[in-house]
């Protein structure tokens, strides 16, 4: 009780290990981006730094509506086949113009959402089943929606240019992820049903006391991570000109991997966005770095062993958190 | 006994009560045999050795894995990491036996080495799930994430991604040969399933299994060596990934480190979800895992027979799990 009355009244800067880890995961960012300032010569070039943006903004969105839900305590497995479906979707709806490929695939991604949303406060089935279940609904609706095939967009509208063009010399992508960023911060920080979320991670039965509405933020974080997911597919599908139904496979781990990293605990009840963002360009940057190292050309790295430092990394931060947590407790 | 049967609560929800208790106690097994039944009608050739045999290979791997996700899960964790452990096992013992990695002559003792050292090394890694868990109190999902992200990275490193082909009937013989004419893959899932069965009913161990997921600090406080049993299940469930690892490439004469083993993690816990273990913890219903991962199977041959697209059985799959764990839930609040 005295600490969800802390966490809805707690001032914007506390001092907690979960303020310690963020500060971790923003120094090695910075370091690991003076690393490769130094070591490389194009590595702070516009080019490498807006293809890499370009690129990982669907992580990071995906990042982003995965660390609402684990704030809750709860846990988004779907987002990899929503983003899928999404896909797909907004490919066969661009025929008709930019937006209705965009609405389409946003559409899908809020259903999915919804449907997890219903099935894990209604129903009451763990969050961990429920999105596994609609995972594997995601992916079959996919394949079913696109007979096995990647489908190809239309060039003759503006689809293309949501996941390919630039606006004011700044990746369309970027813009998007930098958008809902900007709002998640200030929903979450700054706004009274974001200090739910959190207070509902904290304890659901105690936010339930004190009449906050439990389900329907639970509800509404499912749907807005749905979202998220599909605005991914929406993205991937313009970017690589086609829906591609097969695509997304692991991005809920990454995603989770990016939050975790990010300072916030599984346990729910505190988080952060912006460490979440740093979290996910962390874990991007390891592959971005790798191919630079190999482009020096004294070792040669296979891309494989990406997903052996990005595991090596995840290993590192959870067991320094689980020692912060150890010593905060003591 | 008696005296508590007999303070029963009303009769209009006993019977209801009854009814979900009897779904969940029989519900996997009524499916099944709703199953059988409805193919025996419906699908063309469905009684033939062809068909069982199919079946039953394809699902034989699926149970090894699950059987060892049952136990993990009866602690109240989970094991992201068994497709990866599969990738790593099935990496390795080509590369024995192909006498890559030992200086060793005789073919004999390649073989018997390429069975055990690719099993120690992931059950070696188990171990170190099981470390994480128990040593750092780590979540069990994350802690495992980091093997299901770092493992089959490790797999596609040793291997240089490439595909390894062989042909080598003493190593395949696991899954290619037969014992009494029951294709050995499937001699080795029922002995792995009875052991299980037996190691879950029979032996201290089992039962310290069982009270550690029913209420940990219970268990603790009762003597029960809560991080020993722990680390104990998870190196188990690497073990057993690590020989249905094995048992993929021998089938496949070939080890794919991006293929081997993936989505596996799941196929096992929708077994073990729809065989009636609460993945809370605190129950371990072995042969309900087999009966879930036969009826998860002949879903998706039942409607791959009768032309009905894979992707379509996805989505079927997803609605059985659910109302799996729906019955479940309301069987235990009851």
């Amino acid at each position: 009780m005295t600490s969800m009355l802390k966490t809805l009244s707690r001032p914007f800067v506390a001092k907690s290990s979960g303020d310690l880890a963020r500060l971790g995961v923003l120094l090695a960012l910075a370091g690991l981006i003076l690393f490769g300032a130094l070591r490389y010569d194009n590595f702070i070039s516009p080019f490498n730094i807006l293809s890499f943006l370009r690129y990982n903004s669907m992580f990071a969105l995906i990042a982003l509506g995965m660390a609402f839900v684990i704030i809750t305590g709860g846990i988004d497995l779907s987002v990899g086949g929503v983003a899928a479906m999404a896909s797909v979707v907004a490919a066969y709806l661009s025929l008709y113009g930019w937006f209705p490929g965009l609405a389409g695939g946003v559409l899908a991604g809020l259903v999915a959402g919804s449907i997890n949303g219903v099935i894990t406060t209604r129903l009451r089935i763990q969050p961990f089943i429920a999105t596994l279940a609609m995972m594997l609904a995601a992916y079959g609706t996919a394949l079913l929606l696109a007979n096995n095939q990647s489908v190809s967009v239309s060039y003759d509208t503006a689809f293309t240019m949501i996941g390919q063009d630039d606006f004011l010399g700044f990746p369309i992508p970027g813009w998007i992820a930098g958008f809902a960023y900007v709002l998640g911060w200030i929903f979450l920080e700054r706004h009274p049903a974001g200090r739910h979320v959190l207070a509902i991670g904290d304890g659901e039965a105690t936010a339930n006391l004190m009449g906050l509405k439990v389900e329907r933020t639970l509800f509404a974080v499912y749907a807005l991570s749905g979202v998220l997911a599909g605005l991914a597919g929406v993205i991937l599908a313009s970017q690589f000109g086609a829906g591609q139904p097969t695509e997304g496979v692991g991005w809920e781990l990454f995603a989770i991997a990016s939050v975790v990293v990010g300072g916030t605990l599984l346990t729910g009840g505190s988080g952060s966005v912006g460490a979440t963002l740093a979290g996910a360009l962390l874990l991007a940057m390891v592959f971005n770095i790798l191919n630079f190292e190999n482009g020096l050309g004294w070792i040669s790295l296979s891309a494989y062993w990406q997903s052996v430092i990005r595991g090596v990394f995840l290993l590192i931060v959870v067991v320094l958190q689980a020692g912060l947590m150890k010593k905060t407790e003591a | 006994m008696t005296t508590i049967e007999t303070s029963s609560p009303p009769a209009v929800r006993s019977s209801r009560v009854n009814a979900a208790k009897l779904l969940s106690r029989y519900g996997t097994f009524a499916a099944f045999i709703a199953l059988l039944i409805f193919n025996l009608i419906v699908t063309p050739n469905f009684v033939s050795w062809q068909t069982l045999n199919v079946n039953l290979t394809q699902v034989a791997t699926i149970v090894i894995v699950a059987v060892g996700m049952t136990l993990v899960i009866a602690t109240g964790g989970i094991d992201l990491s068994v497709g990866s452990l599969m990738a790593i096992a099935g990496a390795a013992a080509p590369m024995i036996f192909m006498g890559q990695l030992l200086p060793i002559e005789n073919m004999g003792i390649l073989i018997i080495l390429s069975f055990i050292l690719p099993i120690l090394l992931v059950m070696a890694f188990g171990w170190f799930n099981g470390f994480l868990v128990t040593r750092f109190s780590i979540q069990p999902i994350v802690a495992t994430l980091v093997l299901f992200i770092a493992g089959r990275g490790l797999a596609q490193v040793a291997t240089n991604g490439n595909l390894q082909v062989f042909k080598n009937p003493d190593f395949q013989f696991i899954a290619m040969g037969r014992i009494a004419g029951i294709p050995a893959q499937v001699v080795v899932m029922i002995i792995v399933a009875i052991l299980a069965h037996c190691l879950i009913r029979y032996t201290v161990i089992g039962r310290q299994i069982i009270a550690v997921g029913g209420n940990e600090k219970a268990a603790r406080l009762t003597g029960i060596p809560v991080r020993r049993v722990k680390t104990f299940v998870y190196v188990i469930s690497g073990a057993l990934a690590g020989l249905a690892g094995l048992i993929v490439v021998a089938r496949n004469s070939a080890s794919d480190a991006n293929l081997v083993g993936l989505g596996m993690e799941l196929d096992a816990i929708a077994a073990v979800a729809v065989g009636g273990s609460l993945l809370t913890g605190g129950r371990a219903n072995i042969l309900g895992t087999v009966l879930g991962a036969f009826v998860i199977q002949l879903v998706r041959y039942t409607l791959l027979a009768n032309g009905v697209p894979d992707a379509a059985a996805l989505i079927v799959k997803a609605g059985l799990i659910i109302v799996a764990v729906f019955i479940q839930q309301r069987a235990d609040k009851a």
